[in-house]
């Protein structure tokens, strides 16, 4: 598995529905290699996850996911033989095992049946960047130290997709010819007719019977040890340090979560002859609309174009991925995400210190979640109901619009702004809101209105979201419509009777979705592209 | 015989800390206690204390020539109080000289003469009482916040007895007239108008250091005959300008104590003489009326109001804080009063201001957020806490 955040610190993201579907799938007794970008150093950013040794690997499915994963002291780095960065021969470490926590603490559950193991590639990629992001990021140390203008030493890409070596490849040459001894390594070309496609290869190499294992300095970080400066760069590095890993891990089949990931993943799988499963939990066209950069999108597409199965988190996911992608609908499947289940939501009802009813918005405040819909949608409630207090919580490059414009509607007294919110502050802030909106214009999933019914919060969302096609007890509206936002919300706060009977129903609905039944369906998914493989 | 009026502004505001939404309700700790601290005790050894010695030193020297004023915002005189008590003292030395004149006023450096002239005359008042306190004479002269002055600004400080007013020289109020003469405000029949001159005071805050400047380095030989070569008729010069210029704007390194205690010797050697702003309007009579329909300032480019009010979130900003602040009064809750009265210090709008292509850099330096959005947040969230707490302590009362 290669994919993001162990554990997950943004609520709601692709961190959370990879650390779902891991223990989902453990459940079902899948062993797990998640591979993770994470940023050595920021290890004490995230607690609650504490480095222990793997052990010898079992047969895991190599899951390739987007999410830095971080967790141990510095004390329990050091014992497990971290070494400094300069020195360290392979780009990787293990950083954690996340997902249950009674396997971070060393004890056998007798619940999970798989085991998960975490593997951290040290690379500064974060989900939902896109290019202008990423380079604020590393132009701004005070915010991410790190930087460099170096591109990451590289070796060439056999086996890769011919629309992606445009961007691999630019990075590629100069350590080449500094360092023959580290020329491209050979790499077999792919192994099973069934991963062939349009994208022939062009390796002039025959295939080495046995997989031959790189030289780890050609790969991996940039020849000054640091992280690249440009966004496609470090997906580049991060590619390569997969396709490395992939020759040193046994695994069946690689499993892939969003688009930062899919190049590594393709590496890896073709390397190893194994199939691949590519997850989409937002498209390029989500996020940015027809803004979308052209680079992505071919990114995307190639790992659509590669996959065996694409996992789809909704309907509306698998509907944009078959026109926007022309993906063929029969190797489409999908698993919609679920909801973590909580043991202690008493605790999180805080004493609330305000008196009015709150509505709240939380998520990135960004062209895709539908912020500006909020805002219309408060202006008109205010004026019908003053006392409310609307929340726009979270951050995002469509916060100082968001400001301006609430201060130009005259929303000041009523609409409140958190900024970024992390880890205990997002559930303290479900637990206080009496109503969740999510006006995403286009949601492939959306786990946070579920997160919120769980906290005992109606909600209202958006009908362009994969969430709503599984929602009974939840309040739909379309995303534009926000005379009808408002009048939802204005119900909810006039009706106490819709309020109770959405919250007690809302409840049992969420726990009824549970990852260990989406895992079972995942590990269908893994079956029967096994089964088809030992068929030919 | 030429009078040169300087006159420095020391001002420190209570910064808030990132006070947050969960903070709201629950939290009554609205300052950065520790960094205001921190802030008031490097400017003193940076700037206050050095520069005050270097005053009374060219006090003693010129044997009492040497002449200037000061107005110290309340807020500031109550922050050195709790936490650079030192400076305090040397401010009380300058002005047991009889050499330096302090100015008055308001006492939490507001902009109440645009919002709430009832609050305006409190705070005037407090900070007349405290400049009383601070050196023993009631001070006559007056300077508005920012050096935002109008019409009716002058006119309300003329109601409440001041004799002079200070304002900034700019040219869309001057036209052709130099600001080089005493005037009087339109509208006002005693009070006089004595104006900054933003050239030559700039040329100490601002391009002293300023190494693609035609004049650098500038040599106090060479600014005194500067202030010599001036058209005759021009009788006074106000120079004006942040105190914090002298090893905060301008380190030290920059020689510009070295040039500071070399002026008055060379000003006074080329035959002028140095004024308060209190002696200058005694000696002189206005040339002429001067209108100021419109409020003008002394920051930026554009020396107008759009520093503090200029986008919506500070206009957004502003009508909550002073609607809050008439019921409060109503109230007359002392505690929760002065807190607002720290609100109402003109800083909290100045970070918020997003002209970032001009002037917009300095306003970022100063800013204790990464953000105007983030000065916005929190001022906000500190507003609805304050609130809160005024209609809750009425709740309780009528209960």
């Amino acid at each position: 598995m290669v994919g993001w955040e162990f554990p997950p610190h943004i609520s709601g993201g692709l961190g959370t529905a990879c650390q779902g579907i891991s223990q989902g799938l453990a459940h079902h007794g899948v062993d797990i290699t998640f591979v993770v970008p994470h940023r050595f150093g920021d290890e004490d950013t995230a607690p609650g996850v504490r480095l222990i040794d793997p052990g010898p690997p079992r047969r895991p499915v190599t899951s390739i996911a987007d999410a830095p994963a971080t967790g141990e002291t510095p004390e329990e780095s050091a014992s497990a033989g971290f070494a400094p960065r300069e020195a360290r021969a392979a780009s990787y470490e293990t950083v954690a095992v996340a997902g249950d926590p009674s396997i971070a603490n060393g004890e056998e559950s007798p619940t999970v049946l798989g085991a998960l193991r975490v593997l951290g590639i040290d690379s500064s990629l974060r989900p939902y960047l896109d290019a202008g992001g990423y380079a604020h990021m590393v132009d701004n140390p005070s915010e991410e130290e790190t930087s460099s203008s170096t591109a990451p030493a590289a070796a060439s890409y056999p086996g890769m997709p011919k629309s992606l070596r445009p961007y691999l490849r630019r990075h590629a040459a100069a350590t080449a010819v500094e360092n023959p001894e580290h020329a491209p390594p050979e790499v077999p070309p792919e192994v099973s007719g069934s991963l062939s496609d349009s994208d022939a290869l062009v390796s002039t190499t025959p295939a080495p019977t046995s997989p031959r294992p790189l030289e780890p300095v050609s790969l991996g970080l940039t020849r000054d040890g640091r992280y690249a400066r440009d966004l496609f760069a470090e997906v580049a590095r991060f590619t390569l340090a997969v396709g490395e890993l992939a020759m040193d891990e046994d695994f069946d089949l690689v499993h892939a979560h969003d688009w930062m990931t899919y190049p590594g993943a393709i590496l890896a799988a073709r390397r190893r002859g194994k199939p691949l499963v590519v997850h989409v939990h937002s498209c390029e066209y989500d996020r940015s609309g027809d803004g979308a950069d052209r680079r992505i999108v071919e990114i995307e597409q190639a790992g659509l174009d590669a996959a065996d199965r694409v996992v789809c988190v909704s309907h509306y996911t698998s509907g944009v991925v078959t026109s926007r992608y022309r993906v063929d609908p029969s190797k489409i499947r999908v698993v919609h995400n679920a909801v973590t289940q909580r043991d202690q939501v008493e605790e999180l009802h805080l004493e609330k210190a305000i008196d009015e009813p709150i509505v709240l918005f939380l998520g990135r405040v960004t062209f895709q979640k539908g912020p500006d819909y909020f805002l219309q949608a408060a202006a008109r409630v205010v004026r019908e109901e003053p006392r409310v207090r609307f929340v726009l919580g979270g951050t995002g490059d469509m916060l100082p619009t968001m400001i301006e414009e609430s201060a130009r509607m005259r929303l000041q007294r009523h609409l409140s702004f958190t900024g970024f919110l992390s880890g205990i502050d997002v559930e303290r802030m479900y637990a206080l809101a009496d109503i969740y909106v999510m006006p995403s214009v286009s949601e492939p999933f959306g786990i946070a209105p579920l997160e919120a019914m769980a906290l005992d919060v109606p909600v209202i969302v958006s009908r362009q979201s994969g969430v709503a096609e599984i929602l009974e007890h939840a309040l739909k509206v379309d995303f534009w419509d926000v005379e009808e936002i408002a009048n939802k919300i204005l119900a909810l706060l006039r009706q106490p009777a819709l309020r109770r009977q959405l919250v007690e129903d809302g409840r049992g609905e969420v726990a009824r979705m549970r990852w260990e039944l989406r895992g079972q369906l995942l590990r269908d998914v893994y079956t029967e592209i096994l089964g088809e493989r030992a068929a030919t | 015989m030429r009078s040169i009026v300087f006159y420095f502004q020391v001002h420190q505001p209570f910064r808030l800390r990132r006070y947050t939404f969960f903070d709201v309700g629950r939290s009554d700790a609205y300052f950065d206690d520790e960094a205001n601290a921190q802030i008031v005790r490097r400017v003193a050894d940076k700037c206050y204390r050095p520069m005050n010695e270097l005053l009374l030193r060219a006090i003693e020297e010129t044997d009492g020539a040497f002449r200037c004023a000061f107005s110290v915002s309340g807020t500031a005189l109550e922050q050195m109080a709790l936490w650079a008590p030192e400076a305090l003292e040397s401010f009380r030395r300058l002005a047991a000289t009889g050499s330096v004149e302090f100015l008055a006023e308001t006492s939490h450096h507001s902009l109440a003469a645009l919002f709430d002239w009832d609050e305006f005359d409190l705070q005037v008042a407090a900070q007349v009482r405290r400049i009383e306190e601070l050196c023993g004479k009631r001070p006559t002269t007056f300077r508005n916040t920012e050096l935002v002055c109008s019409n009716e600004i002058a006119r309300r400080a003329e109601q409440l007895g001041f004799r002079c007013i200070l304002a900034e020289g700019a040219d869309h109020v001057l036209g052709w007239r130099s600001p080089h003469r005493l005037y009087r405000p339109e509208g006002c029949e005693r009070i006089k108008l004595l104006l900054r001159s933003y050239r030559l005071s700039d040329d100490v805050a601002f391009r002293f250091s300023n190494r693609g400047w035609d004049s650098w380095p500038l040599r106090s030989e060479t600014f005194a005959d500067w202030l010599r070569a001036l058209p005759l008729g021009d009788d006074l010069v106000g120079l004006f300008m942040d105190y914090e210029t002298f090893g905060e704007h301008q380190w030290v390194e920059t020689g510009i104590f070295a040039f500071m205690a070399r002026l008055p010797h060379e000003v006074l050697a080329r035959g002028m003489r140095f004024e308060t702003p209190a002696e200058v309007a005694a000696r002189f009579d206005p040339l002429g009326r001067l209108d100021m329909p419109w409020p003008v300032s002394w920051a930026d480019a554009e020396r107008d109001l759009t520093a503090w009010l200029g986008n919506d979130m500070q206009k957004a900003a502003a009508d909550v804080l002073w609607e809050l602040g008439r019921d409060l009064r109503a109230r007359g809750d002392a505690e929760l009063l002065e807190r607002w009265r720290k609100l109402t210090t003109s800083d909290h709008l100045y970070y918020m201001c997003t002209k970032w292509f001009s002037d917009g850099d300095v306003h970022k330096y100063f800013s204790p957020f990464r953000s105007p959005h983030d000065a916005y947040i929190a001022f906000m969230n500190v507003l609805d806490d304050l609130g809160r707490r005024v209609r809750g302590r009425e709740r309780r009362a009528t209960a």
